[in-house]
């Protein structure tokens, strides 16, 4: 135990996701040392987070406005929605620049475990924008694990009577990699998702 | 296939312990309490990950010491693969294979394959139907490593199911016959879904094991009495003729929505793979409850040698470990248990008592003292 302030970092430091109480102490004492213009910065790098961000009116997604940056955009296509668990989602989909529609994102999936249900995710607000009608399809891109692929299949059974197109993103083998390198289920569903070659 | 080398480090009790193994029947011989079968269950845990004997690792560790190693040098079609597993209690257990460091557990599992025959199988006739399920799905897991990820799924599906039940059992929702759970009907897809590719697996392993383990008791017993192995699917009163899987996937839903009312009220799944049985019987009678001692015994024995049977024909010989399993049959049942094992390519054996093993089974021969190995010139 150390004195009160350093040891009051070191728990607040521990409380965060991937840092264990070695890790907490390395960083409380990285802090200690640094310069204080720096860690003024980080603390204003904190407290900007809270105060500044919110979440997009619309997806759902990070926003510093009322609407994010992709909903503002019109550019992008308004007839394709494609519904992500996280923020985080939504930047690794815009990295592949393939995709051009919008998102929604729902802050999570289904899980009893964790006491996560429909009503806690954004699923009323993207019923809300599909009623407006412009959407023709529905992409879901939840993890392809399994609390992903039940959110999946809860949101493709809510969809079904409105007549929309709604697709599930594919499984299977990362491209660039070998082939005895992917695991079994990997492999064995790349075979059922397998398809024919036209040239 | 065959273990040529087995070094122990803090493993039980072995501070540190290295054996050179042949071909052909070993034999260790030792009174009680010196280490025979923790030799056994070492070997076994190469091959499975997990122990015969308990359900977690820490036993598996020598008092005192912080983690247990084993070496052991498989030999197969030729090619010598070593695997080096690091036990660690209550922490991430590390593997190598072939001296590289960047090795997953999963992927020295299924290198090794060890079919264990012990005084603890019985209970595969005596107990539980859990033990039965177990002794399937580690059958398939041994043929087919994919299905550890269909049965690490299912454990998902139903985990998560069950919470789902319960929260909705605490809350009374079923009095509304369950409308409120739109989720339920969502799980209960994926629990037909991922179970019937088990239950499919199964049943299917099922009928292979048949034929094999009634040759096998037959062989054993020198007795005509026909056994029958008897999936007792909890989904339905029927025996299940269809390895199908959109078939069954339609039988568990049918189940699924007929027990849900039950679920809702008892806040547990009640239908599907997990509450299965393996019913054997005994000239048209259960097994369980009806089976002499000499019977239970000799029929779990005809069991793992159907797994046998089914392991070598996919194209390797597993090794054979028999832990003390000679001091509970008679001498007749002995030698035809010998001559049945014999001609596997490695027997590893344990025995209080040299006379306890039947001359067919001379080999190699190592006697444990205090956790000390010595091979017998």
């Amino acid at each position: 135990m150390y004195e009160g302030a350093v040891q009051n970092l070191i728990d607040e430091l521990g409380r965060l996701p991937g840092v264990g109480p070695k890790s907490a102490q390395r960083i409380a004492f990285h802090l200690l040392a640094a310069e204080t213009a720096d860690v003024h910065r980080l603390v204003n790098a904190l407290v900007a987070v809270k105060e500044r961000v919110r979440f997009c009116a619309v997806c759902g997604n990070i926003a510093e406005e009322t609407q994010c940056r992709i909903c503002r955009d019109p550019r992008r296509d308004d007839t394709v929605i494609c519904v992500v668990e996280e923020p985080k989602d939504v930047v690794a989909i815009e990295r592949t620049r393939e995709f051009r529609g919008r998102y929604h994102v729902l802050g999570g999936a289904i899980s009893p475990i964790e006491g996560v249900g429909p009503d806690d995710l954004r699923v009323k607000e993207l019923m809300a924008r599909l009623s407006e009608g412009r959407v023709t399809e529905v992409i879901l891109a939840t993890d392809p694990n399994l609390e992903g692929e039940a959110t999946a299949t809860y949101l493709a059974r809510l969809l079904k009577p409105m007549g929309l197109k709604v697709t599930r993103l594919a499984s299977g083998l990362p491209v660039g990699g070998d082939l005895e390198y992917a695991d079994e289920v990997t492999l064995g569903r790349a075979f059922e998702g397998r398809r024919a070659l036209d040239f | 296939m065959h273990v040529s080398h087995l070094q122990l480090a803090d493993y039980r009790s072995y501070e540190a312990a290295y054996l050179e193994l042949e071909p052909g029947v070993s034999t260790f011989i030792g009174p009680n309490g010196q280490g025979k079968t923790n030799l056994v269950e070492a070997i076994g845990y190469v091959a499975t990950h997990s122990s015969h004997r308990v359900a977690h690792d820490a036993p598996l560790v020598r008092r005192g010491a912080q983690r247990a190693v084993i070496r052991a040098a498989v030999v197969r079609h030729g090619q010598t693969a070593l695997i080096e597993l690091e036990i660690n209690p209550g922490r991430a257990n590390r593997a190598r294979l072939n001296r590289s460091p960047n090795t997953r557990m999963r992927d020295v599992l299924g290198i090794l394959h060890t079919v264990l025959f012990a005084p603890e199988d019985l209970a595969l006739v005596k107990g539980d139907p859990g033990e039965r399920r177990r002794f399937l799905d580690e059958l398939l897991t041994a043929r087919a490593p994919r299905y550890a990820g269909v049965r690490s799924d299912y454990e998902r599906v139903l985990k998560q199911r069950n919470a789902l039940l319960k929260s909705a059992a605490a809350q009374n929702l079923h009095h509304r016959g369950g409308r409120d759970l739109p989720t339920l009907d969502v799980w209960d897809e994926h629990l037909a879904q991922i179970g019937a590719e088990l239950l499919a697996a199964r049943l299917a392993l099922v009928a292979e094991l048949q034929p094999l383990a009634a040759k096998a008791y037959g062989e054993l017993t020198a007795t005509q009495d026909p056994i029958s192995l008897r999936y007792r699917c909890s989904a339905t009163d029927e025996e299940l003729d269809t390895t199908n899987r959109p078939q069954l996937v339609e039988i568990l839903r049918a189940a699924l929505l007929r027990a849900r009312p039950d679920e809702l009220r008892r806040g547990v799944s009640l239908v599907g793979p997990h509450r299965d049985d393996l019913q054997l019987w005994l000239n048209d009678l259960p097994a369980k409850g009806y089976a002499s001692q000499g019977e239970s015994w000799s029929y779990a024995l005809a069991l793992r040698l159907a797994g046998f049977e089914l392991l070598r024909a996919d194209g390797d010989d597993p090794v054979l470990l028999l832990d003390d399993v000679f001091a509970e049959l008679d001498a007749e049942r002995r030698r035809r248990l010998a001559s049945y094992v014999r001609t596997a390519e490695q027997v590893l054996v344990t025995a209080a008592v040299p006379d306890d093993v039947p001359q067919e089974l001379s080999g190699a021969r190592f006697r444990v003292t205090g956790g000390s190995v010595e091979r017998e010139r």
